[in-house]
């Protein structure tokens, strides 16, 4: 009975909801580039980029506002050169991807020893408070989802939303969606192909780097050496298992961040390392066809003009 | 070797070496503009990988993992298939080579060696072929399905060191030590240079003559170049996708074969320092090509060897190494860029 309290209290449900902000960012941001038909398997990297500048930019201006945007802006960066490489000089995608993950992880690292003097970490800068819903706060029991949580949580929220109800209800969304199957089609049909792409990649590298703002500047007081720990790399399972489709990626989310939450608030008797290895292993059942078939954007990953 | 021949390797050549010297200048640019001696920090760099007949001793051997995960990384592309598993894959033969020889301790010290190295390239190659299964005949992309493998393979291991498999007397999570006397023999005493580098050149040489000389090197490269084509000309796609991944999957199992056996002697957590992925890079610059491979594994051991020394002289983060990486793949995995380059100059 005590276990069954531990895992749906509401302390649970705010841990789970926390730590799937970052994955559902980032897996939105992986939805929407494998969309229009570029793998990036550089989210990991764009996250870290994110994170750096989110504290850097806090640091040098001493606003989180600052911050927040710095964090955009060096994601965005980063989507653009994944984007310029790809689409511009034909770069195979996952080696661009992995090449901008070691190559974040390296510079955010040399960066930090240049401006903090330190190795591997960074000064302690001023967090994203917490905010209160005046109201919604006094309902009892849920009230607490209106009470000191991160206005990130509520900003993930509508990004869903926004994401799912763009893809699936607009012509933008048609479109994207047609160049993510048959990018020749949507050529024909007059869609600026080319267009769509590099938005795409660069808005997949601001989600990233806004969801990495949240490790360093909400979660966190400072940059930590490769701080993002694999989520990047969660992120993508994630996008695949919600079948790269908006919604998807924030309930899968749910469920990775879920086990995660488990790992960390209740005393069970499960190895860490087989939750930590839960999400993967999901993931792989998925693709193998477990479970119904998964069908990801047939052009995916190959641009040949 | 013909005069077309000829020009395309020294167009590769010119492509390779182009690359290498932007990813260098534009680390130095990010030196400069982080207020650090570029000139000092590669000077510095030189002077740890070069500086004393032991130094170079400990970047040859820094070089002996590089080559396998370049071998490694490599033959899957001469096969089409873009291994980005090498990392889960070096863990399990790691894993598994050290499982082998703590339960025959005891038994002759070669017997003991050599059953390490094939279980180890067994488990790598178990691992690969499992991915190359379901990219054959599931037609899963090998690259997603290889990061899901890197982390359950890593999650699998680190599951076992903690528990079951931890030395009861140390504090973070490794196995018990296999024992000195099962390690490979030292080249040159305090150092870490050992016969794993002779056994590193003997595959690599092994791969050349592969590729050059029989005709499952050549139905390797044909499913890499045109599967269709080798599919129509009678060779069975499918079944030369599952060997190419256990070959290249054994060959990482090896790079965590030595790393035990030559440098560690037991099976610590999350060793491996990114291996497979520094793999991808020293494969690229060499065009796949196995001699190539020692040159740009070679070039890598150097970078990690002379870090210390550059960080300590010129205050430089370590990591700059990881920059120079990064940038090294992301050149030469862009040709047209580097082209460009050269084009624009030669016309200018």
């Amino acid at each position: 009975m005590n276990l069954i309290h531990q895992i749906f209290s509401m302390n649970m449900l705010l841990a789970t909801l926390r730590m799937a902000i970052p994955l559902t960012l980032a897996s939105i941001g992986g939805v929407i580039c494998e969309r229009s038909g570029i793998i990036n398997l550089g989210v990991e990297g764009m996250m870290l980029s994110g994170a750096f500048g989110a504290v850097a930019g806090t640091y040098f201006t001493g606003s989180s506002l600052a911050g927040i945007l710095f964090a955009l802006l060096v994601g965005g960066l980063t989507g653009l050169l994944h984007a310029v490489l790809c689409i511009r000089f034909h770069t195979r995608q996952s080696v661009s991807g992995v090449g901008i993950n070691i190559l974040a992880s390296g510079l955010t690292i040399v960066l930090c020893r240049a401006v903090w003097k330190r190795d591997g970490l960074s000064e302690t800068v001023k967090q994203v408070p917490g905010i209160s819903i005046p109201g919604l706060e006094k309902i009892p029991v849920i009230g607490r989802l209106f009470r000191g949580q991160s206005p990130y949580l509520y900003i993930t929220v509508l990004i869903v939303i926004i994401a799912w109800f763009v893809m699936y209800r607009t012509n933008v969304g048609l479109r994207l969606r047609v160049i993510g199957d048959h990018p020749k089609a949507a050529e024909a049909a007059g869609v600026n192909v080319t267009k769509y792409r590099y938005v795409s990649v660069v808005l997949c590298g601001m989600l990233c780097g806004f969801a990495g703002s949240y490790l360093s500047i909400v979660q966190s007081n400072l940059f930590v050496k490769d701080m993002v720990a694999g989520r990047g790399y969660m992120a993508l399972a994630a996008t695949i298992f919600g079948g790269w489709n908006p919604a998807g990626s924030f309930l899968t989310a749910l469920l990775f961040a879920f086990a995660q939450a488990i790992r960390i608030n209740v005393s069970l008797n499960i190895p860490e390392q087989l939750l930590q290895m839960l999400p993967y292993v999901l993931t792989l059942l998925v693709l193998m066809g477990v479970g119904g078939r998964v069908r990801g954007p047939q052009a995916s990953g190959d641009i040949k003009d | 070797m013909g005069s077309a021949d000829m020009r395309s390797f020294l167009a590769f050549l010119g492509r390779s070496l182009a690359a290498v010297l932007l990813s260098f200048a534009v680390s130095a640019l990010i030196m400069l503009v982080s207020g650090y001696n570029p000139a000092l920090a590669f000077a510095s760099m030189i002077r740890g990988s070069f500086g004393s007949a032991n130094s170079f001793a400990n970047t040859l051997s820094k070089s002996v993992p590089l080559i396998f995960a370049g071998l490694a990384c490599a033959y899957a592309n001469k096969g089409g298939i873009f291994n980005i598993g090498c990392e889960g894959q070096l863990y399990m033969g790691a894993f598994v080579s050290t499982v082998t020889a703590l339960s025959l301790r005891g038994m002759p010290r070669l017997f003991v060696i050599i059953a390490s190295i094939l279980t180890g390239m067994a488990a790598g190659a178990a691992v690969g072929s499992f991915n190359g299964f379901l990219k054959a005949k599931m037609k899963l992309n090998e690259v997603v399905v290889a990061i899901m493998l890197n982390y359950i393979c890593r999650f699998f291991t680190s599951f076992f060191v903690s528990g079951i498999l931890k030395d009861p007397d140390s504090e973070t999570p490794q196995t018990l030590p296999v024992g000195e006397h099962y390690m490979f023999s030292k080249l040159i005493p305090k150092t870490q240079l050992t016969t794993a580098l002779f056994l590193a050149l003997i595959a690599a040489l092994a791969m050349f003559f592969f590729f050059r000389e029989t005709r499952a090197g050549y139905n390797v490269r044909a499913v890499g170049e045109n599967g269709a084509a080798a599919e129509a000309s009678g060779i069975n796609v499918a079944r030369t996708m599952i060997l190419t991944m256990a070959v290249s999957g054994g060959l990482a199992g090896l790079t965590g074969v030595t790393e035990v056996f030559g440098k560690s002697e037991r099976f610590i957590d999350g060793f491996s320092p990114g291996y497979g992925f520094t793999g991808i890079a020293i494969a690229f610059l060499a065009g796949n090509h196995p001699l190539g491979i020692l040159l740009s594994a070679l070039l890598f051991g150097i970078i990690q060897a002379g870090s210390m020394k550059m960080s300590y002289e010129a205050g430089v983060s370590t990591s700059m190494i990881s920059v120079i990486q990064g940038l090294v793949i992301l050149f030469v995995a862009t040709p047209e860029l580097v082209s460009i380059r050269i084009g624009r100059r030669r016309t200018a």
